[in-house]
């Protein structure tokens, strides 16, 4: 890719990224205008920008609340998903038996059922332990939900990592935790901070469960959301302004993140 | 100790996972073989396989697996060549890469009932979407997307959603690839397309199937989009096996015949998995 | 030490009482005026300081499922639910439901005789109306003056036809008629039901039997596509009621059948480009006035399993009172009060003069009666809707046909066709006939 011309390169690159992040671009917009402006024929580039729907999302519902919980569930999720995942990853990757692929394959089918399936039943699980409308009971599902594709992710990063490192470790006596801590954290970060990253964002868009499992306690952003697209009234340019709400700390928060997973580690630098 | 020390690390995830999995699974079992409407809660009659019976003969049912299986297909496919390209696109220095690594996987972060949303009226409507806007400027008629291609317009959503996840992976993989491999074969006069093809390639093979495992999961299932823009139709053209089942049962809460499309999801998607590792699964090693 | 305990007492007391202070959770539709409710909860809580309301707002469909899920698995997460015509009587009829107590100034008789019987079983009244509507036809005055069109108090089918191809001028950026083509029972469906009633059908005979292949559905049907293929706007088949909303406020639309609330949005100049162009009529009907325009209303209700019975029927007995629509109007004007629940509203002088559909809308309220909607005798309860619990799932099928047919992707008559046989699965799924 080096040979392709600089210009060529960069020019084709900006086009791209300028295409597809455009709609975010347009709901950004969007966020500005009045509800009017927000669908006039043709769409408007140009206009007076106002702050008045993000003053109303923050008059109308419990903003404070529903990030909270969604800060909640998902860094715990996260952090519980990776405590179990990278672990068991690691073994799979490093401790590769017949079995190990059955046993990816077996992860990976545990989610094949669909949640609109599964509504019932989970309701009359969460219902029985006393777990609906509960942060822990949310907290619990997102984990269970991602834990087969952090188990992928982490594993197929592991297994990126050249087995005669982990060799060159051992014959120098190290134990596992110190092959752990010195050799597959630092080699494995970015393929952590990814899978964490990937979490962390399918559990503050998680709807289907957010919505269903909750009342009043532990709604999530994505009740927020859902409280914005009203059947009848003008809504767009208020939902706007709630979703830019609800999608900036995580957009935020992986934009931080991107620099360390941009940053990671080549294998010039290792050897 | 040998034996042990793998199975005791991933023995929480498998133990966990299989509590997860085994209860809803069982009681879903349970409520496929019974009449159990929650509006008419009462005995549970049996019902054998009445409730598949009728999941199976709705006349929706062939179209909602095709469409399942195209929309499977055609995301899978778009996010997994365009996310290889724009991964090798980005993946060597040239000015404001940082900013544009993160512009590329912002779709991500967006909720999909808000991504279905910003497609349906500020993309898509042919009145006042800014696509009608740029088909009139080149003089065209503004097509109706969601009633006239809908499973299309279904997909493009989707796609737009799951390319960043795509980049993410092929980005980040690209990141431990081998340097002095590539500067060696640099040296030996290999081209880009070569370097392309014995270099690159191999390396993301297990990523790419990484990722077509994961999506295909994930798009099995797709319902927000499709709740909320096309509603599953016109007719049944951009139903499929989640819509239908919310459709046919969530909507007069039958959890009976809910359960029985549930479980035929289950096996949809086992045989697609069978599938998918035949082709790919040499790589998943 | 007599300070130290007196100060200990003081403390304790004011614990007691703040922790006796109980959650009243409520779930609610995002509707305008539901939204308007929440806003002004604080007025209830001043007055209630041992009762802290709790909000779930939810968009109907999810709130719908929400809410259905939690009575039948009696899961007890809401306090007060707010529900539809829908499934009050199905619920009621069950006994999933606290009967409404009003309190001494509530005025029960004052409340709309439509609303009351629609929310009632055998005379019990189970949920209290917050907001009703019915539906009507908003037309553009200055377009039809223009044309040479006027119409009486209820056009007829054809005389709307008429109308829209006098004055349908897409050059112009105006067409003829927008109508509701989304597919859903709320949708399109609700639309298409009142039009099929005043063509004299209905859904299901007295045996149970849908009627999709009859007579009425196929003229009311064809009647709709051909109307809308020539004098609509392009995407009918997506459009509900925000989509035309925002045409209409654009100025594009000439004619609109909708809800009676949409007259509110399109007569407001803070909003609507063509706010004092627009007049109202009923809905228009060609074999019988019945059915031809339909009742809605979102009430209030107290789920069986509730453990806070009588702080929800005093949340109630307040958000459904005359006092709460003064408050409404003190805070924000007339014009935004809910309207469609009570006798008193329409007989307000200040109200009258600030919403001008008043009078059209109190009139079509008048003229929906659930219980008698369509031409030949129907079984079934409701005027755009069949109050049965599979009618949800058949609802969706039919509508879907429907979009299909206006988007030409198939004929009419094979659209009714296949509405017809999913309509008979789910009939004979239920158990309604052999």
């Amino acid at each position: 890719m080096k040979h392709l011309p600089l210009v060529i390169r960069s020019v084709a690159a900006w086009a791209i990224t300028l295409l597809i992040f455009f709609p975010l671009f347009w709901l950004f917009l969007t966020s500005f205008k009045t509800e009017l402006q927000a669908i006039s024929v043709p769409p408007l580039l140009t206009f007076t920008p106002t702050l008045e729907n993000f003053v109303e999302v923050q008059v109308r519902s419990d903003y404070m609340l529903y990030a909270k919980n969604s800060l909640v569930t998902s860094v715990l999720s996260t952090v519980l998903g990776l405590l179990i995942a990278a672990p068991a990853a690691y073994s799979m990757a490093f401790f590769r038996t017949r079995k190990t692929r059955d046993l990816l394959l077996w992860m990976l089918s545990t989610k094949m059922m669909p949640a609109v399936g599964a509504l019932v039943p989970v309701y009359v699980m969460a219902q029985s332990s006393g777990l609906l409308d509960t942060l822990t009971g949310l907290t619990i599902v997102f984990t269970m939900s991602n834990l087969p594709i952090m188990v992928w992710m982490l594993y197929s990063y592991f297994k990126d990592i050249p087995p005669d490192i982990l060799e060159a470790a051992r014959m120098d006596g190290a134990g596992i935790w110190n092959e752990f801590r010195y050799v597959i954290l630092p080699l494995g970060m970015g393929g952590l901070a990814s899978t964490g990253l990937l979490c962390l964002v399918l559990s503050w868009n998680e709807a289907f469960w957010s919505l269903n499992l909750s009342a009043a306690k532990a709604g999530t952003l994505a009740a927020l959301i859902a409280s914005y697209s009203s059947p009848e009234g003008l809504f767009w340019a208020k939902l706007s302004a709630a979703s830019l709400l609800a999608i900036a700390p995580i957009i935020v928060f992986g934009w931080f993140s991107q620099k360390q997973l941009v940053q990671g580690l080549t294998f010039g630098a290792v050897k | 100790m040998k034996r042990f020390l793998p199975r005791a690390l991933f023995a929480p995830a498998v133990i966990s996972l299989f509590l997860w999995m085994i209860v809803p699974l069982v009681m879903t079992i349970y409520f496929s073989f019974v009449r159990y409407n929650l509006m008419q809660p009462g005995d549970k009659e049996w019902l054998g396989l009445a409730n598949y019976h009728f999941f199976v003969t709705d006349p929706d049912f062939g179209p909602a697996i095709s469409n399942t299986l195209l929309l499977l297909g055609a995301v899978i496919i778009i996010t997994v060549v365009f996310g290889v390209l724009l991964a090798l696109l980005v993946n060597d220095p040239f000015p404001g890469r940082g900013i544009v690594r993160v512009l590329l996987i912002s779709p991500f972060f967006v909720m999909p009932t808000v991504n279905a949303l910003l497609w349906k009226h500020m993309m898509m409507n042919p009145i006042y979407g800014v696509l009608a806007q740029v088909w009139i400027f080149f003089g065209l008629q503004p097509v109706d997307w969601l009633t006239d291609f809908p499973l299309a317009s279904v997909i493009t959503m989707v796609a737009w959603q799951w390319l960043p996840f795509a980049c993410l992976i092929f980005i980040t993989s690209l990141q431990s690839m081998d340097r002095d491999q590539l500067e060696a074969a640099g040296m030996d006069g290999a081209n880009a397309l070569q370097k392309f093809w014995y270099l690159y390639l191999p390396h993301l093979a297990r990523p790419m199937a990484v990722v077509i495992m994961i999506e295909m999961i994930f798009l099995m299932s797709v319902f927000a989009e499709i709740f909320t823009t096309t509603g599953g139709g016109p007719g049944n053209e951009s139903t499929n096996i989640a819509f239908l089942i919310f459709k046919q049962a969530l909507m007069n809460f039958d959890v009976g015949v809910a359960s029985a499309g549930a479980l035929f999801a289950v096996l949809l998607a086992n045989v697609a998995a069978v599938f998918l590792i035949r082709m790919i699964g040499k790589n998943l090693d | 030490m007599k300070f130290r305990t007196a100060l200990a007492f003081g403390l304790g007391v004011v614990a007691a009482a703040s922790a006796s202070a109980l959650d009243l959770v409520i779930a609610t539709v995002n509707n305008g005026h539901m939204i308007e409710m929440q806003k002004l909860g604080k007025h209830f809580e001043a007055a209630n300081p041992d009762i802290k309301l709790k909000w779930v707002t939810l968009e109907e469909g999810v709130l719908r499922q929400r809410v259905t899920t939690d009575i039948a698995t009696k899961g007890g997460q809401f306090d007060v639910m707010t529900i539809g015509m829908y499934e009050t009587p199905i619920w009621g009829k069950k006994g999933w439901l606290n009967e409404i107590k009003p309190d001494a100034t509530y005025d029960v008789d004052d409340l709309l005789p439509a609303m009351r019987n629609g929310l009632s079983v055998d005379g019990k009244l189970y949920a209290a109306p917050f907001y009703g509507e019915s539906s009507m036809l908003m037309y553009r005055k200055d377009l039809t003056d223009k044309a040479g069109v006027k119409f009486e108090e209820r056009p007829t089918w054809e005389q709307v036809r008429d109308a829209a191809a006098k004055i349908h001028d897409p050059k112009a950026g105006v067409y003829g008629i927008c109508l509701r083509g989304k597919p859903g029972w709320g949708d399109n469906m609700a639309f298409l039901t009142t039009m099929v009633n005043s063509f004299g059908g209905q859904w299901f005979d007295m045996a149970w039997k849908p009627q999709l292949e009859s007579k009425p559905w196929k003229d009311a049907v064809t009647f709709y596509v051909d109307l809308l293929k020539k004098y609509g706007p392009p995407g009918s088949s997506a459009n509900s009621f925000n989509e035309i909303l925002a045409l209409y406020n654009e100025g594009k639309c000439g004619m609109w059948i909708d809800a009676t609330i949409a007259a509110s949005f399109i007569t407001d100049p803070k909003q609507s480009k063509v706010a004092d162009k627009v007049a109202f009529a009923q809905g228009p009907y060609s074999a019988t006035q019945k059915g031809a325009n339909w009742l809605w209303a979102w009430a209030l209700a107290i789920p069986a399993g509730s453990k806070n019975t009588d702080a929800a029927q005093k949340f109630i007995n307040w958000s459904t009172s005359k006092a709460y629509i003064q408050l409404v109007a003190k805070e924000k004007g007339w014009a935004a009060v809910p309207t469609g629940t009570r006798k008193s509203t329409y007989a307000t002088p200040e109200f009258l003069k600030a919403a001008r559909f008043a009078e059209a809308e109190k009139k079509a309220i008048d003229s929906a009666n659930p219980n008698d909607s369509t031409l030949p005798k129907s079984p079934y309860v409701g005027v755009q809707f069949a109050a049965i619990p599979e009618f949800q799932a058949i609802g969706v099928a039919v509508g879907q046909q429907m979009s299909s047919a206006l988007s030409g992707k198939a004929t009419v008559d094979a659209a009714l066709k296949a509405s017809q046989l999913a309509a008979d699965r789910e009939m004979r799924k239920g158990g309604y006939y052999k």
